[in-house]
């Protein structure tokens, strides 16, 4: 077993208890936090691929920027606790059968696929490094980006448009 | 495989010397502010543990760890244990990318002074420090008290406003140097240092700098006459000490990147000849600029939470995105017209820019938001 | 980047800088003044419309691929930029009234068209995703325009939310197909299908995705339960704005996708496709006679019409007849937007803050009392219905007839019929505004009046010298992006 496959066996198991934990604790301070480790954890596996410049935005935006702001509004208005959802009798059990099914069905690809999987592209030199993240971003991709910075500065609009207490005439 | 072991040990060294110079660091760093602060205002400060106060660090931490810790009935333990922890750690991996000086030879091996180069190191010290604010905003909440979970609010609020103007004021060194690895923006600067390009930008970072870390005057989080102590209120003996030390050290921290992205780093004169120097003038260079801090604190009042935050948007976040236009624009009149001159539009326009914005702004931040 | 790119996406460009810099000018208008704005937004739509016409030849690819300028999407564009025009005729009068006279309101409808323009020339399932939601999001806001009147701010958080749900299944599905394909490039899409490189299951998954998320968008069954409560709840010309502009942009972006890229899925998606537009043509009309609210019945409507265009979209496999089924949805797009504009218009003229005004009763005695606004609501019932002459007949003729050559015959006789029941409710309001007796009251101003007469007017003479246009919309093919 190489160095790599012991890393990403504890990596995984991490990123899957940390989702679990996200999804069963009752306090939702104690979810946004395993969410965090979560997305740490996802980061771990951008460097294991050897994309350094996505590792370090995931953490940044999303362990640091969105997850600060949701643990923000969790605590600002005190909702901790999430209250107990009357759940349809039906919904336990058919939620169950669903992720057995995926389970089995996904050990089933593994144990019979696993040799028809495509190998992993050869990493170049360079790759994902951020000169080369730039050069397709402005070059390759330019116009969903521009399209991108329009979303952001509409959403911003729209948002204040919203917000803004009414006014005064 | 000897290599790697050699390898190994050397990171292992390196990282110890870093971990332990900070701690130790932050001990005196203790010291140092309390003496400077003492002398601006005609005292003498602590000058009884050694000779002229030099062990009272020492007495200090004896203090602290034979104090008895306080968990509250009501908190949330497994948290309000974890916090000082969380808030430690980015503190001291913080400076991982920072080189210290030149390479050196030693035993027959050449070792670098910093402990990875990282080709995103600009973007690793963004991702430590937005990951920092967790650790003051969980103890806050964990402690189950009103003075702390509002101190933890005003300091994410503080740190994510103030981290925009911050990671602005990186672009301009990255910008002028072409590289995201301080080891690289460092070596830019080897005939120039940014600061002389970048004066609106290195203010500018400094500014956001000191709110990151919540320094005087941006010290809200934990503002006695409002909060007690903040988001540490509840916390005593060597957890209280944690929280005290991670202040400190990324009081450091900030200062060494400070230095790193606009002064040079390690260089100065006879740093090629002499790369012992190398650490010695960016020791220098930090403690400048801790001195700086010290003043500033015994200056300046603190500022009243809204103000804070309009200063934050309404006059860095713009000012910092005007630099960062008007540097591209004189990297560009470069490019354009071949002729390395066209750098200095970039201070000449940047401080008009600069002057114009705070001129107008002046209005929009002292009124605060009614 | 080349300048080539640029140009071939000027309008684009044109109404997304101007949107961008009228905010900023927003600022040193005075906020009694808000018609300024209003006058400058509708000169940026008049510009942008300057630079769409000559496209309309044109055949261009640009940004690697990314956009393509043909036909369809010039005539697509003109059509946008057309209603942006009126909608904003639609708006001034009413938010001044509703004391809303925000000039966000024309900002945001300037974003909201760049976002529809980019889905008339997205050849590309990101551009087609990102386009999404450039147009959406400003709809959300609009929707709750009206804050905080309660219903206003129910529709922005129901369309808020179904939007982000369907926008999250076209995402899955964008997924699949670049996971099938290995691309999200149109053309390369095909071209993998044709090598036979393309894993079918997965790709016909996507695509069924896709139609998902677009079926939210142009409120098809049963993915309409969005529709009447926004439709009712959103500021009046909002409704009239997003019932075209929406509706006519995920049109553009299903005919695009399932006839340039999907054509050999036809097998596996095309009895879904048929049920959808048999269900949606079927409810749409009948649940409408029971509505008496005005707008309710319209929103029912609108969910009929989208039907009736959903039948273009089944014929996508059939080669040239769905191409010429693409040129008669266009068509019949155009005809559906004059339409509603002009009925949307007379809703805004009798309707009251607060919202009243709206009953199909308040509209008794409007023939006597108000003889010309009564012709003009005629005029547009009679359109809806697809009676001669006028546009919504010659619509739903060249319409129903392409897909009769497409060969899906159950369909045309199931939009016969259910066009015959759509009588019932449209000529229901013509007969209580001239057989009932009532007091109605009319506020229009004079752009409200400039707007529905010129629809009305336009809906009956353009049906007379239709050659012309029916000839534009038979050139506006879809061009492959090679």
């Amino acid at each position: 077993m190489s160095i790599d496959i012991i890393l990403f066996l504890g990596l995984a198991v991490v990123a899957i208890l940390s989702a679990a934990g996200m999804l069963f604790s009752r306090n939702a301070i104690y979810s946004a936090l395993f969410l965090i480790i979560n997305f740490s954890a996802i980061a771990v596996y951008y460097l294991i691929l050897g994309a350094p410049f996505i590792a370090l935005t995931q953490i940044t935006v999303y362990a640091g920027a969105i997850m600060v702001l949701f643990i923000f509004v969790i605590m600002l208005l005190g909702a901790e606790q999430t209250g107990r959802t009357p759940a349809s009798w039906w919904m336990r059990p058919l939620g169950m059968g669903l992720g057995a099914l995926l389970i089995l069905e996904s050990l089933y690809l593994i144990f019979t696929h696993l040799h028809s999987f495509p190998q992993p592209i050869e990493i170049i030199d360079g790759f994902g490094n951020p000169g080369q993240v730039g050069e397709i971003l402005f070059d390759k991709y330019v116009l969903p980006f521009e399209i991108i910075s329009l979303l952001l500065l509409v959403a911003m609009i729209g948002a204040i448009v919203l917000t803004k207490k009414k006014m005064k005439r | 495989m000897i290599m790697d072991w050699a390898l190994l040990t050397e990171w292992t060294i390196k990282s110890l010397v870093l971990i332990f110079g900070l701690i130790g660091g932050f001990a005196y760093l203790t010291l140092f502010e309390r003496k400077v602060l003492a002398r601006f205002q005609v005292r003498i400060g602590p000058n009884r543990a050694g000779p002229h106060g030099i062990l009272q660090p020492i007495a200090d931490a004896i203090k602290l760890i034979f104090k008895e810790e306080l968990i509250p009935a009501k908190a949330d333990k497994i948290i309000f244990i974890v916090a000082p922890i969380i808030t430690v750690i980015p503190a001291l991996i913080i400076l991982a990318v920072v080189p210290f000086g030149p390479d050196i030879r030693l035993f027959g091996r050449t070792i670098t002074l910093y402990i990875s180069d990282l080709n995103v190191a600009v973007l690793y010290i963004m991702s430590v420090t937005s990951i920092s604010v967790y650790g003051i905003v969980l103890a806050g909440w964990s402690s189950n008290n009103k003075y702390a979970t509002l101190g933890g609010i005003r300091s994410t609020a503080q740190m994510i406003s103030y981290e925009l103007a911050l990671g602005l004021g990186f672009v301009g060194p990255i910008l002028l140097s072409g590289s995201l690895s301080l080891v690289g923006i460092v070596d830019a600067q080897k005939n120039v240092w940014f600061f002389l390009y970048q004066p609106v930008g290195a203010f500018i970072f400094w500014v956001a700098n000191l709110a990151e870390v919540n320094r005087a005057p941006f010290d809200m989080p934990e503002a006695e006459q409002e909060l007690t102590a903040g988001y540490h209120t509840e916390y005593s003996g060597m957890k209280f000490a944690l929280f005290f030390m991670a202040e400190y050290i990324k009081m450091i921290a900030v200062s060494a990147i400070a230095v790193t992205l606009f002064f040079g780093g390690y260089r100065g004169p006879l740093v090629d000849q002499f790369p012992v120097l190398g650490p010695l003038y960016f020791l220098i260079k930090v403690v400048a600029f801790l001195y700086l801090m010290v003043w500033v604190r015994a200056t300046l009042p603190r500022i009243r939470y809204d103000r804070l935050m309009a200063f934050g948007w309404k006059l860095l976040f713009p000012i910092s995105l005007g630099n960062v236009l008007l540097t591209a624009v004189g990297i560009g009149l470069v490019g354009i017209t071949g002729n390395n001159l066209w750098l200095w539009f970039i201070p000449v326009s940047t401080i008009l820019f600069f002057l114009l914005v705070s001129h107008f702004a002046q209005g929009a931040v002292a009124g605060g938001n009614k | 980047m080349k300048w080539d790119d640029l140009f071939a996406i000027l309008p684009l460009v044109v109404i997304s800088t101007w949107a961008v810099v009228l905010v900023l000018v927003d600022i040193v208008i005075p906020r009694d003044r808000k018609g300024i704005t209003a006058a400058l937004a509708a000169l940026g739509l008049i510009f942008a419309l300057y630079f769409t016409l000559p496209q309309y030849n044109r055949h261009l690819v640009a940004f690697n691929g990314m956009v393509i300028v043909d036909g369809f999407s010039a005539f697509l564009n003109t059509l946008f930029l057309a209603s942006g025009l009126l909608a904003i005729a639609l708006a001034y009068g009413f938010l001044k009234r509703n004391n809303i006279d925000r000039s966000e309101y024309y900002t945001l409808m300037l974003f909201s068209i760049s976002g529809m323009m980019l889905m008339g020339i997205a050849a590309d399932l990101i551009i087609i995703f990102l386009a999404l939601e450039l147009l959406s999001i400003p709809l959300y806001v609009l929707a709750g325009f009206a804050r905080p009147r309660l219903d206003s701010e129910e529709a922005a958080l129901k369309y808020f939310i179904l939007g982000a749900f369907s926008g999250g299944f076209v995402v899955y599905g964008v997924a699949l197909v670049y996971g099938a394909t290995g691309s999200t490039a149109i053309v390369e899409i095909i071209q993998a299908v044709v090598a036979g490189k393309a894993a079918m299951v997965l790709l016909t998954i996507g695509a069924a995705l896709i139609m998902v998320g677009f079926g939210f968008k142009v409120a098809a069954v049963p993915f309409h339960m969005w529709t009447p409560d926004v439709y009712q709840g959103s500021p009046s010309p909002v409704t009239s704005f997003m019932a075209v502009g929406a509706k006519a942009a995920g049109f553009a972006a299903l005919l695009r996708i399932f006839v340039s890229a999907f054509p050999y899925l036809s097998v596996s998606l095309v009895p879904i496709l048929w049920l959808i537009s048999a269900l949606t043509m079927i409810l749409g009309n009948i649940v409408a006679i029971a509505q008496n609210n005005i707008k309710r019945m319209l929103a029912y409507s609108s969910i009929a019409h989208a039907g009736y265009i959903l039948m273009a979209v089944v014929t996508f496999g059939k080669g040239s007849a769905a191409i010429d089924a693409v040129s008669a949805a266009l068509f019949y797009l155009l005809a559906y937007a004059l339409t509603n504009f002009g009925a949307w218009s007379v809703v805004i003229a009798l309707e009251k803050s607060e919202g009243r005004g709206l009953l199909l009763q308040d509209y008794a005695g409007l023939g006597k009392k108000y003889p010309a606004w009564a012709a003009a609501m005629t005029v547009f019932m009679l359109s809806f219905t697809g009676v001669p002459p006028t546009l919504g007949f010659l619509g739903k003729f060249y319409l129903f007839r392409s897909v009769l050559e497409g060969g899906f015959i159950g369909l045309a006789i199931i939009a016969v019929l259910t066009s015959l029941v759509s009588a019932y409710y449209y000529l229901r309001v013509v007969v209580i505004m001239y057989m009932q007796d009532g007091e109605p009251v009319v506020e229009g101003d004079i752009w409200l009046k400039v707007a529905a007469g010129a629809t009305a007017v336009l809906v009956v003479v353009l049906s007379l010298f239709a050659t012309p246009l029916l000839q534009w919309a038979a050139q506006a093919t879809l061009q492959s992006g090679l």
